[in-house]
């Protein structure tokens, strides 16, 4: 960026550099050449004296070499030509007798980056490699990933492979670790550097050597070697028990992703890694560095979803102090809804109620949704606290308690009694439209237990007009609409005002085109609008779907360790998107972990799936079992009955879709591989009328779409529609839940 | 693996900025991430972001930014910890870390940068091993300090604090050896404790958390071997009984790995050959009952007169530390309810401070001098060197609002710095390091940070 003065500041300090006197004196030389560097760091453009600083270069003070060949790195692309100039210093400086001075030199020369540099790099490279210090063989190994690197193609020099290949046996701890980092980047495209036996039990043995970073990264590079027999498996483990105990996390996180990954037929052995590692995984989230805390906590969070119960014992470490920075207390407050259980519950929500008046709005309505998340499980205490909370009546308050009553009402219809109390007047301090919403839905489906359910509408009749949300207005049609059917006689007058300013004088269209739909429907007689408007009212199965089922810990482990569960997996699928092929290979979620089907429900959710009658003439029947080839026999002979597209963004997860269609009695023949292009799933389901439902499921990721094609063993239209609604619902509360 | 990392100021200002290798793409990315950093919506953690198909990965330290980029799925444990570790080594070299000892010292942290890492992978870390490269000798201005004047007693008595170093004495370089031939072999070893009190409103501690840990920064040669003893009594855990008294008691303790733990167990020393520069020795937690008062106590009184409107919070501040101890830089938050229209502090600060509510609803007071000459001391000063007591804003919530604002009135906090005394210990610099340097140190009640619930009404 330049700026003004820029070129007088450039000019005065060409002419220090020229001047012979600065020239003479160490000191001052240096000077004039620190400051060009800090006028370079500030983003000025100093590449007019690159002439100038290449003279510099010429000196025995290794101080201003270094600063010279920083600048001459920086620059050396932007003026090739005379960077040149510069090579014949450094190739003497290659052969100089102080190491450091060799090292130096060869890490700026190959640092260069300008074309045509590596027909000069490659000799001292060699000789480097067979240097007796070890300073500058760690060097030169980098110095051969950069080389390669400038090449920018992918042809690889096979002596140059080998000899790296060699260089790991080497005394130096730091040589080994870069050559396994140099070869990585040479073999890319081969897939990186191969870990045999040789190497890996070399590797190993020379662990407790390094530092560290070494450990670390070595750990890393251990992931792709596969033991050959259990045997060796369980002593690399035994070898590498040690490290679980090491006191930098960063080495703790590498031996349990290693652990986990080795392990992943032995499901003990992973979860007693998993209470290995939670002394340390609590230090870090205790630990002075927030940044370090927050990784930590996104990890807790990623095993909670494996093992629920695991932080349980601790969940004090998860309380939050008021000096926290606001992004740990979200993740402490989503730990904590996490371990919640029968013995801490009723201390979490005692905290949890403290952050709700919380300075930080962000905060206070994320405990508030916290404690909504809670009372799936611990209902009534939830739901009495919520309704404390109602009497502050502060806005943003109110506004999120209400939601969350909206979404409990609709999961546990048994607190429905409990909200409906609540819900007496505290219509006065909502402003925003997703409050509002859920009020007015809440008196809607549930007015006829709350008794001035109608005067509450009343004002929002009366105060239509300067109402600035469209969805407010739709959403108050279909619950005045709904209460006129249980108190006609408090709601007739106000429906009749309400349809006719929707109608006359609203100038949104969809809500005046609701208007007219439901003015029409009225015009068809009440029984006719009872059979579309009266839905159930409750659904608990729903609950089922939002919560994630107990994941694998085989399903994430490849994750373990790396920046998947700092960015949640849902953002991580947009960047890895938009990166696109520049991260195939490991990257890829390598995970294909089928559950078998069944027991994923328990017998008394089952049944009350078929009290919910979800459309009156479709009646699934749970447990129909159709052989694979049944299927395919009957899925070639028939024709397509029903085709249809629905939206859909990113993978699918095969487990929760598998699982929400056994929820209301489909069930999957096949199914492909995550992440398979395109994607297919093969699904049955039977009515009690003996009618067969044949479907595919096709996902072809780059129209970001699900097609949708049904055969029917029948030709029943009726049923056939009901049937198709079912399966849509599924799909696209499954889709929803993921975006 | 690391792309390029720089440091920013707090302004966002590149005061170093290293391209390691050079796939920035002409793109200035050090403003990239502060722009990217300072748009970011409420929710989003701004620890690890991604942008332009780069993470940015960054830590804030002593109020710079130390960023990282990678274009590599790389472990984030392993990172943050290199950022932290590269945070320590450039204090170590620099004397401290600030944006002014980083500005001075540009090519001294370009010359450890180039040896830490090359090609974005880092090499070493160990000052031992760096400081045969490093050539630059760090710039270090002695900057006016009150605490050197304070050890100046009155009409030159001999006071409390000139018998301890000045606090800035352990903030210079490891590496100024070369200079300074008069170099000191000192060891400065740190208590610092975190504390965190929920206070109910009858002023009994709901909840207490001490986080502390010791800190050690070593200018002895290295590998001169180290004793650093604990008080005998000195208890891990809920159930251990060591030594007669009450003791000193801890939950969980954990020690940096070159700690040698032999003869813990017996006589509770740890033994270790530090090197040079700054170091954690010991972690320890301590949640619940506390063997020892609070050093500080807080008694509110809160009266709501309905009629008028007005809200009277009186707060008294109690400091119970020892007379020898001080606290410095004491500073006290109140948020005011919701709904306030005007408030007065009429205690103690002439003219009386008055004003509409602030902004964020908090009101907040920054006690300057040290307790003894406070002017918020009420009292002559006490053996307890009392704060004295402080009365709180008079807030008047209006009146239609009503009864419920207050409710919402969200906890107080107050916090304080640590009295900067530091144990040091002097030795003529030996051949051989012959006696045995042992420390006998009680874990100090240090930094402290309390909050406070106002009363439900």
């Amino acid at each position: 960026m330049p700026y003004l003065g820029s070129e007088d500041v450039v000019k005065e300090l060409k002419k220090a550099l020229c001047n012979p006197h600065i020239q003479a004196d160490r000191l001052r030389y240096r000077n004039v050449i620190q400051r060009v560097i800090r006028h370079m760091t500030q983003g000025l453009d100093m590449s007019c004296v690159f002439m100038e600083m290449v003279k510099a270069s010429a000196t025995v003070d290794i101080v201003q070499k270094k600063l010279v060949y920083l600048y001459m790195c920086t620059y050396a692309p932007l003026k090739p030509d005379l960077a040149l100039l510069a090579i014949n210093t450094l190739c003497k400086d290659c052969s100089d007798p102080n190491p450091m001075v060799r090292g130096l030199a060869l890490r700026s020369m190959c640092s260069l980056r300008m074309p045509g540099v590596q027909e000069y790099i490659q000799q001292p490279i060699l000789n480097g490699l067979r240097d007796k210090a070890s300073y500058v063989r760690r060097v030169a190994v980098l110095g051969c990933a950069k080389m390669h690197n400038l090449h920018g193609d992918s042809e690889v020099d096979g002596a140059l492979v080998n000899e790296l290949y060699s260089l790991l046996r080497d005394q130096d701890p730091i040589v080994v670790v870069n050559c396994l980092r140099s070869l990585e980047e040479i073999l890319k495209y081969e897939g990186g550097v191969v870990i045999n036996k040789p190497i890996a039990h070399h590797l190993l043995n020379r662990m407790s050597k390094l530092d560290q970073w070494g450990q670390a990264e070595v750990l890393n590079y251990l992931l792709r070697y596969q033991p050959h027999s259990e045997e060796e498996l369980f002593d690399i483990l035994n070898l590498l028990d040690s490290f679980l105990k090491s006191s930098s996390p960063g080495v703790v996180t590498g031996a349990t992703k290693l652990f986990l990954i080795l392990a992943k037929k032995f499901p003990h052995v992973q979860t007693d890694v998993l209470v290995r590692v939670k002394g340390p995984l609590l230090a870090a989230c205790s630990s002075e560095s927030r940044e370090l805390c927050f990784v930590a906590l996104c990890h807790v969070r990623q095993i909670l979803h494996s093992l629920p119960g695991h932080f349980s014992s601790h969940y004090k470490k998860f309380f939050c102090s008021y000096w926290e920075p606001h992004y740990i207390k979200l993740q402490k407050v989503e730990v904590l809804c996490e371990l919640v259980n029968d013995e801490n519950v009723q201390q979490v929500l005692e905290e949890l109620q403290g952050y709700c008046t919380d300075v930080s709005i962000d905060f206070a309505q994320a405990a508030i949704f916290a404690i909504g998340g809670i009372a799936r499980t611990y209902t009534d205490q939830c739901v009495q606290i919520l309704t404390e909370l109602l009497g502050l009546r502060q806005e943003h308050i109110t506004t999120v308690v209400l939601q969350t009553f909206r979404d409990l009402v609709w999961l546990c219809p048994q607190c429905t009694e409990a909200v409906c109390q609540a819900l007496l007047s505290c219509e006065e301090n909502i402003q925003d439209s997703e409050g509002k919403q859920a009020l007015i839905w809440l008196l809607g489906v549930h007015g006829e237990r709350i008794p001035n359910a109608p005067y509450v509408l009343e004002d929002f009749v009366e105060s239509v007009k300067s109402e600035t949300f469209p969805a407010v207005k739709m959403e108050l049609l279909t619950a005045l609409l709904r209460l006129f059917l249980s108190r006609p006689a408090e709601c007739q007058d106000m429906l009749g005002r309400l349809l006719y300013y929707c109608i006359e004088e609203e100038k949104d269209m969809a809500v005046r085109d609701r208007g007219l739909f439901y003015y029409r429907l009225l015009l068809l007689g009440i029984d006719e609008v009872k059979q579309i408007l009266c839905s159930p009212k409750s659904d608990p199965s729903l609950g089922l779907l939002e919560d994630q089922p107990e994941r694998p810990v085989n399903s994430w482990a490849s994750d373990f360790n790396t920046l998947v569960p700092v960015y949640g997996k849902a953002h991580w699928a947009t960047i890895f998107k938009r990166q696109g092929t520049e991260q195939c290979g490991p990257e890829l979620p390598r995970t294909a972990s089928f559950a078998p089907s069944g027991h994923l429900i328990s017998e008394e959710n089952k049944e009350r799936v078929q009290e919910l009658p979800d459309t009156e003439a479709l009646m699934l029947i749970p447990n129909c079992q159709l052989t694979a080839e049944y299927f395919e026999k009957t899925w070639l002979s028939l024709k397509v009955a029903h085709q249809q597209v629905l939206p859909w963004q990113g993978e699918v997860h095969p487990d929760t879709l598998q699982m929400a269609l056994q929820v209301v009695n489909i069930q999957t023949i096949a199914m492909s591989r995550v992440g398979a292009r395109p994607w297919k799933a093969y699904l049955s389901a039977q009515d009690a009328t003996g009618c067969l439902f044949l479907t595919e499921l096709l996902l072809e990721p780059k129209n970001s779409e699900m097609q949708i094609s049904v055969k029917q063993s029948e030709t029943r239209t009726e049923i056939l529609s009901s049937f198709v609604s079912v399966l849509e619902t599924v799909i696209g509360t499954i889709g929803n839940m993921k975006s | 693996m690391i792309s390029q990392f720089f440091i920013l100021s707090s302004k966002g200002d590149p005061l170093i900025y290293k391209d390691f290798r050079g796939d920035s793409g002409g793109l200035d990315v050090a403003e990239l991430f502060y722009r990217k950093l300072t748009g970011l919506s409420g929710d989003e953690s701004p620890v690890v972001m991604f942008q332009d198909d780069r993470h940015f990965i960054h830590i804030r330290h002593s109020g710079l930014y130390l960023v990282a980029t990678t274009s590599e799925n790389v472990s984030p444990f392993s990172l943050l910890e290199l950022l932290s570790r590269l945070a320590t080594l450039l204090g170590d070299y620099c004397g401290s870390l600030s944006e002014g000892t980083i500005s001075r010292n540009v090519a001294l942290v370009y010359e450890l940068l180039d040896e830490v890492l090359d090609y974005g992978y880092v090499q070493t870390t160990s000052t031992e091993m760096l400081r045969n490269f490093i050539q630059t000798e760090a710039v270090v201005s002695k900057p006016f300090s009150l605490f050197d004047l304070s050890s100046v007693g009155l009409f030159g008595a001999e006071t409390q604090q000139s018998k301890v170093a000045p606090s800035s004495a352990a903030s210079r370089p490891v590496l100024s050896s070369r200079s300074d031939q008069s170099q000191k072999n000192e060891v400065f070893l740190d208590v610092v404790e975190r504390l965190s009190v929920l206070i109910a409103s009858d002023g009994s501690p709901l909840k207490v958390d001490v986080q502390g840990e010791l800190r050690l920064k070593s200018f002895l040669p290295s590998g001169s071997e180290m004793r650093i003893g604990l008080t005998e009594e000195f208890c891990v855990g809920k159930s251990e009984l060591r030594g007669y008294g009450p003791g000193i008691r801890v939950d969980e303790v954990s020690f940096h790995s070159s700690v040698n733990l032999d003869e813990f167990e017996s006589h509770r020393i740890l033994r270790l050959q530090p090197h040079q520069g700054e170091l954690t020795v010991m972690r320890y937690q301590l949640s619940d009952d506390l063997p020892s008062p609070l050093p500080f106590r807080l008694f509110p009184s809160v009266q709501w007169d309905r009629g008028s409107g007005r809200l009277q919070v009186y707060l008294k501040l109690r400091c119970d530390l020892p007379p020898k101890s001080q606290a410095v830089n004491i500073r006290l938050h109140l948020p005011l309810p919701r709904g306030v229209v005007r408030w007065t502090f009429p205690a103690y600060q002439d003219p009386p401070a008055t004003g509409l509510p602030p902004q964020p609803l908090c009101w907040g007071w920054a006690l300057q001098a040290s307790p003894l000459n406070s002017p918020g001391t009420h009292a002559p000063a006490s053996r307890f060197a009392s704060l004295g007591w402080l009365s709180g804003p008079v807030a008047t919530p209006t009146p239609t609002s009503g009864y419920a604002t207050l409710a919402t009135a969200r906890p107080m906090s107050f916090g304080s710095e640590a009295p900067q005394t530091r144990t040091w210990q002097q030795r003529k610099k030996a051949s051989k390091w012959e006696e045995d340097n042992i420390f006998f140190l009680g874990v100090l009640a240090y930094g402290s940070g309390c909050r406070q619930r106002t009363p439900e009404s």
